[in-house]
């Protein structure tokens, strides 16, 4: 096992760990400040993909792609906060997660009415397309480089969006008062919305990002949203610091212990073994991760609330 | 004159009721990620009914949603409650296995579309079971035969951890002589390959075999082909055909497959099936598309000599297979599999599509590996 290929794993798990932050960002800001689970977020990720997929073929430009896979996926939210999200606040946790897996049903077979069975175009552009030389003599895809660099952006976007704006402290205070907030005068609706839109936006955002690299079809939201829920457990609700560290954990975790487990257990028994064993070890053991950090710590590593 | 009206329809509703006589279940995926194989294949066998013009062959279409338990909830029913005589469509090898046995052992026929467990090829296998498709094993033999061919000596080979993944390793290795350079069981949905893809560029191998049914393979072709690792690929059709090639792009050019069909197969059959399809649905078949074609035409076949209701004659008839496959000859083996030739295709971009080009044959009348182990 090569040291270029250590770093080159190292590289993988951090794009995928940003990957999941975008996701996990929006998941837990919902949950913090409105206490709310929310299992349609994966199909706010698939119609982020959807859309970048259409405008990318309708224009071949990938920017203007991005662009509305983040708007489309900040309307849907906002407009599904209003229609039906708002009616859940009040009611508990039960009811939250029937009516948004109801969501996850009526979007996935209303993108198969509109888009059909079949997976969608959507390829890298050429711009940032095939590998580059890094420093080593290591050869990585330039587009998960890119992909690294605008996880980052967005972190530093969302940590200066919570910490140095005005809608930053209204959001920080709704996470703590929410009835405190709305008494000072601050229409907590509009805010709520607000919040949907964004988190819904970051979803697309990764929705487009993702399914360029891997595949545009109907149901590729509900695979990630499992591992968000599992990085927003580990990283504690409602933080988007833990949300990032977790995130990276995740990524790390899960890239890592699928290469050196294996490795690991053929210092122990045979090659088809050590494969089959690592492989399922490997499959696991962010869950084993999940559940050393909740022993640790049980309200996640960040979580402020018991 | 009303009256006459009134007597007429009932006269021609008593004559539909009495022209179907044939109760045929069809259970098959038509929603969620493996959507689009369900959907070939149904369209496939419902053309043929089309073109057969029979009005004595009632189709009760149902979905399993890729869920064992859905599917073994409306073989019941489809069995007790509808009667249903014949059955079939099923995509997915754990659904077969949770669904066929069953219905068999009710005295059902059912001509499977699709999936190919090696259980029901060997030990398990049953008079009324019919594979139209292939045993699983099948397409990756002709892919490691196609690999001596080409000389590969050192294959690095993958596939997701479950039943079909496992069957697809074996039967590569079953074929292939060289050696391998790596093997790898990935995460059955996994989307992201960029660790298994650092493996392959570490290693010394000189192709990759890979069996990744679906969004599998759109990701991995698409990572693999901008990662810039660039050693060749070879597969089973199953990751490179009509219904993924669209979404994968000029990533998957040159990749080289193995399938028992192909829309270039010359013989007038598959040219009609081909241009007939394209007309019927607007897209190219897949051989899915394919198989759900030969199965309902294998149904007319039979159905031309005898009833299902006549268990003994409906068997023979299904056993002498008489029927025009989009394959050219067709013939069962002893267990109810094909024996049949598996090429090796190309993908190829025709003007703006993407498709198979057939360039080689990789094994030539090939029956699979488990019928000496069925006692029927």
């Amino acid at each position: 096992m090569s040291t270029i290929l250590i770093i080159e794993q190292v590289l993988n798990g951090l794009q995928f760990g940003v990957m999941l932050f975008l996701m996990a960002a929006g998941l837990t800001l919902i949950f913090g400040v409105m206490g709310l689970i929310n299992l349609a977020h994966g199909s706010l990720y698939m119609i982020g993909a959807f859309a970048a997929a259409t405008v990318a073929g309708a224009t071949g430009s990938f920017l203007l792609a991005l662009a509305a896979a983040m708007a489309a996926a900040a309307l849907t939210g906002a407009l599904v906060e209003m229609a039906v999200i708002r009616r859940l606040y009040a009611r508990d946790h039960l009811d939250q997660v029937l009516a948004t897996f109801a969501l996850i049903l009526i979007f996935s077979e209303g993108t198969r009415w509109i888009f059909g069975s079949l997976p969608l175009y959507l390829n890298i552009p050429s711009w940032l397309a095939g590998p580059v030389a890094l420093p080593g003599g290591i050869q990585y895809p330039l587009y998960r480089l890119a992909l690294i660099a605008v996880g980052l952006l967005v972190w530093l976007g969302l940590w200066w969006l919570i910490e140095r704006t005005r809608l930053g402290i209204q959001i920080r205070a709704g996470e703590n008062d929410r009835e405190m907030i709305a008494a000072l005068g601050i229409d907590i609706s509009k805010l709520y919305t607000l919040i949907f839109a964004l988190g819904a936006a970051l979803a697309g955002l990764a929705g487009a990002l993702v399914g360029t690299i891997q595949s545009v079809q109907v149901g590729m939201g509900e695979p990630v949203l499992i591992l968000a829920f599992v990085v927003i457990v580990i990283g504690g609700i409602g933080s988007i610091k833990g949300a990032f560290v977790g995130a990276l954990l995740v990524g790390l975790t899960s890239t890592l212990g699928g290469i050196f487990l294996p490795e690991l257990f053929k210092l122990f028994t045979d090659p088809a073994t050590a494969q089959s064993a690592g492989a399922s070890l490997a499959s696991m053991s962010i869950y084993i991760l999940m559940s050393l950090v909740l022993i640790w710590r049980p309200t996640g590593l960040f979580g402020a609330r018991a | 004159m009303k009256k006459l009206l009134m007597a007429a329809a009932v006269m021609a509703l008593s004559a539909g009721l009495a022209a179907a006589e044939v109760k045929v279940g069809m259970i098959t995926t038509l929603s969620g990620g493996g959507a689009g194989l369900g959907i070939d294949v149904r369209d496939g066998f419902l053309l043929a009914l089309k073109q057969s013009g029979r009005d004595d062959i009632e189709v009760l279409i149902e979905d399993d949603q890729q869920k064992p338990d859905i599917a073994v909830q409306i073989a019941d029913k489809m069995i007790q409650s509808d009667k249903v005589e014949v059955m079939t469509g099923i995509i997915w090898s754990n659904l077969a296995m949770a669904v066929v046995p069953g219905a068999v052992a009710q005295g059902v026929f059912y001509l499977s579309p699709n999936a190919g467990p090696s259980q029901l090829a060997g030990a398990g296998c049953d008079k009324n079971y019919f594979n139209v498709a292939w045993q699983n094993d099948n397409l990756h033999e002709g892919a490691g035969a196609w690999a001596n061919q080409t000389g590969y000596k050192k294959t690095f080979i993958l596939a997701p951890n479950y039943p079909a993944g496992k069957d697809a390793l074996t039967g590569y290795k079953r074929t292939y002589k060289g050696e391998l350079a790596g093997e790898i069981y990935t995460e059955l949905g996994q989307t992201d390959y960029a660790a298994e893809i650092a493996q392959i560029r570490a290693s010394d191998a000189d192709s990759v075999f890979l069996f990744l049914p679906g969004g599998m393979g759109i990701s991995f072709l698409k990572q693999y082909a901008d990662s810039g690792v660039g050693k060749p690929v070879i597969g089973p059709g199953f990751s490179f055909d009509q219904d993924i090639l669209g979404a994968v792009g000029d990533a998957a050019l040159g990749a080289v497959n193995t399938s028992q069909w192909s829309k270039d197969i010359d013989n007038p059959t598959n040219k009609a099936f081909v241009e007939s399809f394209q007309k019927e649905y607007g897209r190219l078949p897949s051989l899915y598309a394919s198989q759900g074609f030969d199965t309902a035409n294998l149904l007319i076949s039979a159905l031309d000599k005898a009833q299902p209701s006549d268990a003994d004659a409906f068997r023979a008839a299904l056993e002498a297979a008489e029927f025009d496959s989009t394959r050219g000859a067709f013939k069962f083996g002893p267990n109810h599999h094909p024996i049949q030739t598996i090429y090796a295709r190309e993908v190829v971009k025709e003007g703006d599509v993407l498709t198979n080009k057939i360039i080689g044959t990789a094994i030539e009348n090939h029956a699979d590996a488990y019928a000496a182990e069925c006692k029927m």
